[in-house]
């Protein structure tokens, strides 16, 4: 029986291939837009994860945490922790970045969730900006205070520590360093093949897996339900609290999971990592690729992310650059005109983007993506048959 | 001694006296309808019932359980369900989800972290939604949006939401609103057919006396905050209470 409602187990057998395809390929992709160097790669994968767990809550269930920053930088703190004490090996950092920000999310969440709307917000930024003063202030034992949280010559590191003195050691995986890179010329460009991108990779494909699960389970459909009508719900025999609070856990220690992640990238963890930008950030991420949807908090955090790393380092050389065949009068004014858009620049860009979005594409880009498709669809459609009914839904998460 | 009892009850908002000393009592297996002009407290004694308000003295018992200071999932999850004056409904979700939220609550209580397998693997959730959803009429909207729906069909869904738990007892706050005649009947003859059917109890707020009089073998009437009659249809027809309550009201 074809349905658009649930989405068939071939349907997202194909989005989960589509899915792994891009990923994995995503050194390739995009490196000709200049993003296919390792430490963005690995950016785009770590917030991706980062955006996927906000959107089980605030995409599912409408609760809107601005704090979810603190649990990225509890993670990174633990991973680093577990890096210093124990094996530079990140699996038991990340094991214990998860656990540590799970928990945290607990007891955040049970305060927070006693209120709805914007008391729940407050609550959560509020928490959120009391852990990032307190890592400045009483927990510098713990965080190091401003200088940040780095692995050190002497650190313990009881299970591989002492191996080579005088040079910090890599983090890895069972050997494998994390910056292990091969080079291979392609076109004229370098495609640089990361192991540390490819291990975020397989989390982010992991995590993604596990979040359209919960998207497709009764669990997802009670969160959605408390998204439209949290009163109805509760006269309906549900007890909103654990569903609400389970979510909230959930997408912190997908935060936690990401921070233990930037923390195997690259050791160090520092308390601006729990910011209120850096929450403000996530949410961004979120509505700008599609709040609800699947694949749009991917989306949004490479979005993002592009635009921080590589708008953000364009100059006037670059731009004269690109204006080079035009009379030079002309290159001038161009160069003059696009100038505040790029470079220091890029928020106004990413800003007036994200406003045209909101706008005229509330569900965001992937709104944008299933217009177009609808638009292509209904004109095979109209051509053939209603059999295509089960193929317009496919892109549509 | 009845299944649902009402005792005493009070309820002041302010300066205005919503429920002044109620008592109740509702046979089991029964209709019992509760009339009266607008703004005589109806909807506030039914919210006493399920937990939205809570009376300042007085007591509601239901199958020996008191229903004041517990919460409203604990109240649906002994067996009480209730359609709202103003349609309560998942507006986001489609009609089929609506029903099939309900029929989770019932089968797995107030709270089940299932959060692996997919929905489309619960045939029987879905196949009992989809029965209930035909008992109403709403089979053939079942994939669309609730809050597309007419207000006579948003109630319709929800008195399904109600029904696919089936309840002990079922409140229906003007279930007819909004209807046209031709949904009114229907509603009538599927609240019959349920009552024939099953062993379920119903308490009905109702202003169309049609509807009332082909239903109720009780009728409560209340007004200004308080029961001034409560007796079989035949008697409540004729009383000179009743007229006087609803002076300037067209109907009985
Ligand atoms: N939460 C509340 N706070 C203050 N006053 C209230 C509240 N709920 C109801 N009232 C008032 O109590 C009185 C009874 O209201 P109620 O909704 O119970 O009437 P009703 O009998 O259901 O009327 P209708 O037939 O119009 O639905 C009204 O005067 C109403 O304004
Ligand atoms: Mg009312």
């Amino acid at each position: 029986m074809t349905n658009a409602i649930f989405p068939s187990k071939a349907n997202d057998r194909l989005l989960m291939i589509f899915f792994i395809i891009v990923v994995l390929a995503g050194p390739i992709i995009l490196a000709p837009f200049g993003a296919g160097y390792p430490d963005l790669l690995q950016r785009f994968a770590i917030f991706g994860i980062f955006a996927i767990g906000f959107n089980i809550l605030f995409g599912l269930t409408g609760y809107l945490s601005f704090g979810h920053a603190a649990f990225l930088g509890v993670g990174s703190y633990s991973a680093v922790w577990m890096l210093k004490l124990l094996s530079m090996n990140v699996i038991p950092a990340i094991i214990l970045g998860v656990v540590i920000s799970g928990l945290f999310a607990l007891v955040i969440g049970y305060v927070s969730l006693r209120r709805s709307g914007i008391y729940f917000s407050i609550l959560t930024l509020a928490f959120a900006q009391m852990s990032y003063n307190l890592a400045y202030s009483v927990f510098t034992p713990i965080t190091n205070g401003e200088t940040g949280l780095q692995i050190l010559l002497d650190d313990p590191r009881v299970l591989d520590g002492g191996t080579k003195p005088g040079e910090l050691p890599l983090t890895n995986l069972f050997g494998i360093p994390m910056n292990a890179t091969q080079k291979v010329e392609f076109l004229g460009m370098t495609l640089q093949f990361n192991f540390g991108f490819y291990f975020c990779a397989v989390i982010l494909i992991l995590a993604f897996y596990l979040s359209l699960r919960i998207f497709r389970s009764p669990f997802g459909l009670m969160l959605r339900a408390v998204k439209t009508n949290q009163n109805r719900l509760n006269y309906t025999g549900v007890n909103t609290r654990p569903y609400t609070l389970a979510a909230f856990v959930i997408s912190g220690m997908y935060a936690g999971l990401a921070g233990s992640l930037l923390a195997s990238m690259d050791p160090l963890a520092g308390a601006e990592r729990m910011q209120w930008t850096a929450s403000g950030e996530v949410v961004l991420m979120v509505i700008l690729g599609g709040a609800g949807t699947l694949l749009g908090p991917v989306l949004g955090a490479g979005f993002i992310k592009y635009f921080e790393n590589i708008f953000s380092k364009i100059n006037d050389n670059v731009l004269h650059s690109w204006f080079a065949f035009m009379p030079d009068g002309l290159e001038n004014v161009m160069v003059t005109l696009v100038h505040p858009f790029v470079g220091k620049g890029w928020h106004l860009t990413l800003g007036l983007l994200f406003m045209a979005i909101v706008i005229f594409l509330p569900g965001g880009l992937m709104e944008g993506f299933n217009r177009i498709w609808r638009k292509i669809t209904s004109k095979r459609e109209t051509a053939t048959s209603d059999t295509s009914s089960d193929a317009a839904s496919t892109p549509a998460e | 001694m009845g299944i649902l009892e009402v005792q005493n009850v009070n309820k002041r908002f302010g300066g205005l006296q919503a429920l002044d000393n109620v008592n109740l009592d509702v046979e089991e297996g029964s209709i019992h309808a509760i009339i009266g002009p607008n703004g005589a407290g109806k909807s506030t004694l039914l919210n006493c019932f399920v937990g939205r308000l809570v009376p300042d003295t007085g007591t509601v018992m239901f199958n020996g359980n008191s229903l004041l200071g517990i919460k409203p999932h604990e109240i649906n999850q002994l067996g009480v369900s209730r359609v709202f004056q103003t349609p309560e409904i998942f507006t986001d979700l489609s009609v089929l989800e609506n029903v099939m939220i309900a029929t989770f609550a019932h089968r797995d209580g107030a709270f089940k972290l299932n959060a692996i397998d997919p929905v489309r693997k619960e045939v029987d959730i879905r196949d009992h939604a989809e029965a209930t959803l035909l008992d109403v009429g709403l089979q053939d909207k079942r994939n669309m949006v609730a809050s597309s729906m007419s207000r006579g069909d948003k109630r319709r869904l929800e008195m399904a939401m109600c029904l696919s738990q089936d309840p002990k007892l079922l409140l229906l706050d003007e279930p007819t609103a909004g209807m046209a005649r031709a949904d009114t009947n229907r509603t009538i003859d599927l609240l019959k057919e349920l009552a024939e059917k099953r062993k379920l109890t119903k308490v009905i707020i109702e202003h169309d006396m049609h509807v009332v009089f082909s239903l109720a073998q009780k009728i409560s009437v209340l007004a200004q905050g308080h029961v001034i009659v409560e007796d079989t249809p035949e008697n409540i027809k004729g009383h000179p209470k009743v007229r006087e309550a609803y002076l300037g009201e067209a109907q009985v």
